[in-house]
């Protein structure tokens, strides 16, 4: 396989236009004869559907759940950057553009990330226009806020509900769109397999998730903006229906698979109450900017009341170890710091897995009033989930996987290995590297949608032939008849145990050795440990009900064979990894308890190619070079 | 936390649209206090898959009270009975040992069952597509500042935004009424200085779609405001209501479908 990253020549600044002015254009006349197909319709698939519709071509967007509005985008609390510079405190579309690769620990692609920055701006305006309810002055101009990770105040937002107020602009777009009938919206249907002709994508088949009628839906470019893959480990901030199942099943048609192994784990979230948990929820990131983070020095406090143990005997270790950043530091270190404060024995709350986020300094400072009006629904969201009110007592916090930054390889282009195949968002391998600072993903996923998919799917569209194709042709009734065998597979099982039993197990397999901290041991386990689970679980799932009606479990089968099978693509990539970067720390490359990157080896993407069941993925690299940026340790000391 | 409950459920289950539907009567013991709603009804339907019955279907998704994709009429009550909580956010601690519960689908003329608990709300979307937006294309705004909002305004409008669309205020509204949703989305936009050019036909087209979908008037109950996880006012109903009047003589008469999308 070759990787042509397709970035453009010239001073890095000058790419992007460049690009644009040597890029085809579809004449306006010839639009509405291309098909082109959006799977997802979060941030970007519903900002990607809505502005390819508005320029004029046929659009068909596809979502799992029964309204556009609902996809997970929705979720996210804290705000989204851009380059304004509106605080006058020194922020410019290179700092944005520096802060994204420095805080993707240098294993991000320049080119792009300058792109990203470029259109930050474009974002906000965009979403004014829209109706977006940003916070607001008393002067009637934007609020910003500062965010983890950032000296700049930079971040823009919408009360605790800034992934909401997004997606409703921009789900309200593809909803007028839908309305023009520049859009045919499929809800409640789920794309199962990617179909492939002569080498180029060019539909999907789907099962409709109320009928269970399986479909094949054919286009002349196919774009998925199906999210992170982060349920894999069964416990994570995501929405209990997120799934891998568009990307890998795109994998295993083709494309490749980048750097699996980056996972976010965020430092803010709710610690797990029992074994029932069924999933775990975030406190935004915002609150460190209040929040001061600490344990008990001594292991004998933490069974104290954190009103009993005296200022002397806390340890603010952010603060501590990381006097320059503090409690903003960025989310893989903070943690990871959390994590060996747990490991220490330091940790409170049932189990020992918790640290202390406690905003007694700024009630006192600021007032309990200032407070509520800055963080109230979190708040409230926090003392409804455990019983405990955070004005009185500290919240209780613990790490959660919360993103994805591997994805779906693509070029500048946004297009991955596949000729026709595009990928957006958090799906993509993306602009994060291995890290992904606060308020970045809303940022990347509206750029994609708003700004760049937009143009380069009219490029790929006018530079390309395309062959009368039907649903009828052999491609479609291959693909056809395999996900049909495999519904029937699943069914026909019929064994003593349940999805979700088998989930959590490997979800559990995944946490312990394939998340904060890897080493070769527990990963070499791990790539035993998944394929037996695998072939239990194709030996004694039971899946009730059929497949020709509304069916959770069948759904829930299908993504999970797919979760049994991508997990081991993940670990082999934390194997082969051997340094530790952003969110991929491998105990054994470490230097005075932080991550130590190997430069010389590892500086490039890990690009992985299905090689067929049974087989060994193929390793394909994409050097990362720095032209603009001097590659350092990263330091938030 | 103190020990776990034995809590015993009467579902509404039904096969699908057309098929009658009726309670069944489930016991659930052993439910920690702790648990939400939605994961003590994972324990149940991982018990009934072990028994190798059909589960109970119910919608969900980001279990964090933001999607509105869950929802279920608890004992009664749209979401349950804590206020300002929907199905996933509701904790088992709010229910006593031995209690019996019973939960019901959303129950509206305009939201036919799929299945057990799962609803159609398709007139959702129907009602934005009808006039729920600004219209402007990508690329077109001026830069984000040159456009001020009072902060008030601004907080007003996000007041009425913080709506998420899961249709509580139609399953607790004797009428069946949409009338709190519809009118969150034309007092959202309409507050805004952005939202002006299209705000009386906004509300004309959105209400003619509303009647249209076959929701049921509103009078002014307050039974929605009641069951708002969002805690969304009435006062933007009288909102709505004096902009589809000042609509009505200012702007030319309206026309609206059923179906698209």
């Amino acid at each position: 396989m070759k990787l042509d990253s397709k970035i453009p020549s010239g001073p890095l600044k000058d790419k992007w236009d460049k690009h644009r002015f040597d890029m085809k254009l579809v004449n306006p006349a010839n639009k509405r004869k291309y098909h082109v197909i959006v799977v997802g319709s979060g941030l970007a698939g519903a900002s990607a559907a809505a502005s390819m519709s508005e320029l004029g071509y046929n659009v068909s967007c596809f979502a799992y759940q029964d309204s556009p509005r609902r996809a997970h985008s929705i979720a996210a609390q804290g705000g989204i950057n851009a380059a304004k510079n509106y605080r006058n405190d020194g922020d410019s579309i290179h700092r944005l553009f520096y802060d994204t690769v420095k805080g993707g620990d240098f294993r991000a692609r320049e080119a792009n990330v300058y792109r990203l920055a470029q259109v930050s701006n474009n974002i906000i305006d965009q979403c004014v226009g829209q109706g977006v309810p940003f916070g607001r002055e008393y002067g009637g101009l934007l609020a910003n806020r500062s965010f983890g990770g950032a000296q700049v105040s930079r971040t823009f937002y919408a009360r605790g509900q800034t992934g909401q107020q997004l997606l409703l602009g921009a789900y309200q777009a593809l909803e007028k769109e839908i309305a023009k009938g520049g859009v045919k919206m499929y809800n409640r249907h789920e794309m199962l397999e990617l179909v492939v002709v002569n080498g180029v994508a060019r539909g999907i088949i789907t099962r409709d998730m109320v009928t269970g009628a399986v479909e094949a839906h054919v286009a002349d470019a196919v774009v998925l903006g199906t999210g992170g893959y982060g349920n894999v480990f069964y416990l994570s901030t995501n929405a209990k229906g997120c799934n891998v199942t568009a990307t890998y099943r795109a994998y295993k048609k083709g494309a490749a698979f980048a750097n699996p192994c980056y996972t976010q784990i965020h430092p803010t979230c709710i610690p797990v109450a029992g074994e029932h948990q069924s999933k775990l929820t975030l406190m935004s990131e915002s609150l460190r900017n209040d929040g001061r983070v600490w344990v008990p020095k001594r292991k004998e406090d933490c069974g104290k009341k954190p009103s009993e143990i005296a200022e002397a005997d806390r340890d603010y270790y952010l603060e501590r170890k990381y006097p320059s950043y503090g409690n903003l530091s960025p989310r893989d270190i903070s943690s990871r710091a959390a994590k060996e404060a747990c490991d220490d024995g330091r940790g409170v709350g049932p189990g020992g897995r918790g640290v202390y986020l406690d905003f007694a300094d700024a009630i006192s400072r600021l007032g309990a009033p200032e407070i509520s009006d800055r963080y109230g629904n979190l708040f409230d969201m926090y003392q409804r989930i455990t019983d405990e009110n955070p004005y009185e007592v500290p919240m209780r916090i613990y790490p959660a996987v919360h993103y994805t930054m591997g994805g779906l390889w693509v070029d500048y282009n946004l297009e991955t290995t596949i000729p026709g195949l595009h990928c957006i968002g958090e799906a993509n391998f993306s602009d994060h590297g291995a890290n992904r600072l606060g308020a970045s993903a809303l940022m990347q996923g509206l750029a994609d949608g708003y700004f760049v998919l937009p143009y380069t799917i009219g490029h790929y569209l006018a530079s390309n032939k395309f062959e009368k194709v039907t649903t009828d042709h052999p491609e479609f009734q291959a693909a056809l008849a395999s996900v049909q065998t495999r519904t029937t597979r699943l069914l026909g099982i019929k064994g003593k145990r349940t999805v979700d039993s088998f989930h959590r197990e490997l979800g559990k397999i995944l946490w312990e050795k394939c998340g904060m901290a890897r080493n070769a041991t527990g990963l070499k386990q791990a790539l035993q440990e998944i394929p037996s689970l695998r072939e239990e679980f194709w030996k004694d799932v039971t899946v009730p009900g059929s497949g020709d009606s509304f069916n959770q479990s069948l759904e829930k089968a299908g993504r999970v064979a797919d979760f049994m099978e991508f997990a081991e693509l993940m670990v082999t990539d934390a194997l082969h990894r051997e340094e530790s970067c952003g969110g991929h720390f491998r105990e054994e490359y470490q230097e005075a308890g932080e991550a130590k990157r190997n430069d010389e080896q590892y500086a490039y993407v890990a690009a992985w190619e299905y090689a067929g069941d049974g087989q060994a993925p193929v390793l394909n690299k994409e050097p990362l070079e720095f032209e603009s940026v001097h590659l350092a340790t990263r330091s938030y000391k | 936390m103190s020990g776990t409950m034995n809590i015993t459920l009467k579902v509404w289950r039904q096969s699908g649209p057309s098929a009658p539907g009726a309670f069944e009567t489930y016991k659930a013991p052993g439910i920690s206090p702790d648990m939400s709603f939605l994961e003590m009804l994972d324990i149940v339907n991982e018990r009934l898959i072990e028994g190798g019955k059909d589960p109970i279907a119910f919608d969900h998704d980001c279990r964090e009270g933001i999607c509105g994709m869950c929802g279920l009429v608890i004992n009664g009550a749209a979401h349950g009975p804590s206020k300002l909580t929907t199905t996933c956010q509701l904790h088992m601690r709010s229910f006593k040992d031995g209690d019996s519960i019973t939960i019901e689908p959303w129950r509206a003329k305009a939201f036919p069952v799929i299945k057990d608990l799962v609803v159609d709300r398709a007139p959702l979307d129907r009602i934005i597509q009808a006039g729920g937006f600004i219209s402007v294309a990508t690329g077109g705004p001026q830069d984000a500042n040159a456009l001020p909002v009072g902060k008030p305004e601004a907080e007003q409008s996000m007041d009425a935004a913080a709506c998420i669309g899961c249709g509580a205020c139609v399953a607790a509204c004797p009428n069946a009424s949409v009338s709190l949703f519809t009118a969150a989305k034309i007092s959202h936009l309409g507050l805004l200085p952005q939202g002006q050019p299209e705000r009386y036909r906004r509300a004309l087209k959105m209400v003619a779609q509303m009647d249209l979908e076959g929701f049921g008037g509103c009078t002014l109950f307050g039974e929605c405001m009641a069951a708002c996880p969002k805690g969304i006012s009435i006062d933007f109903i009288k909102r709505m209501n004096g902009d589809y009047i000042w609509g009505s003589v200012t702007e030319a008469p309206v026309k609206v479908t059923l179906g698209g999308g």
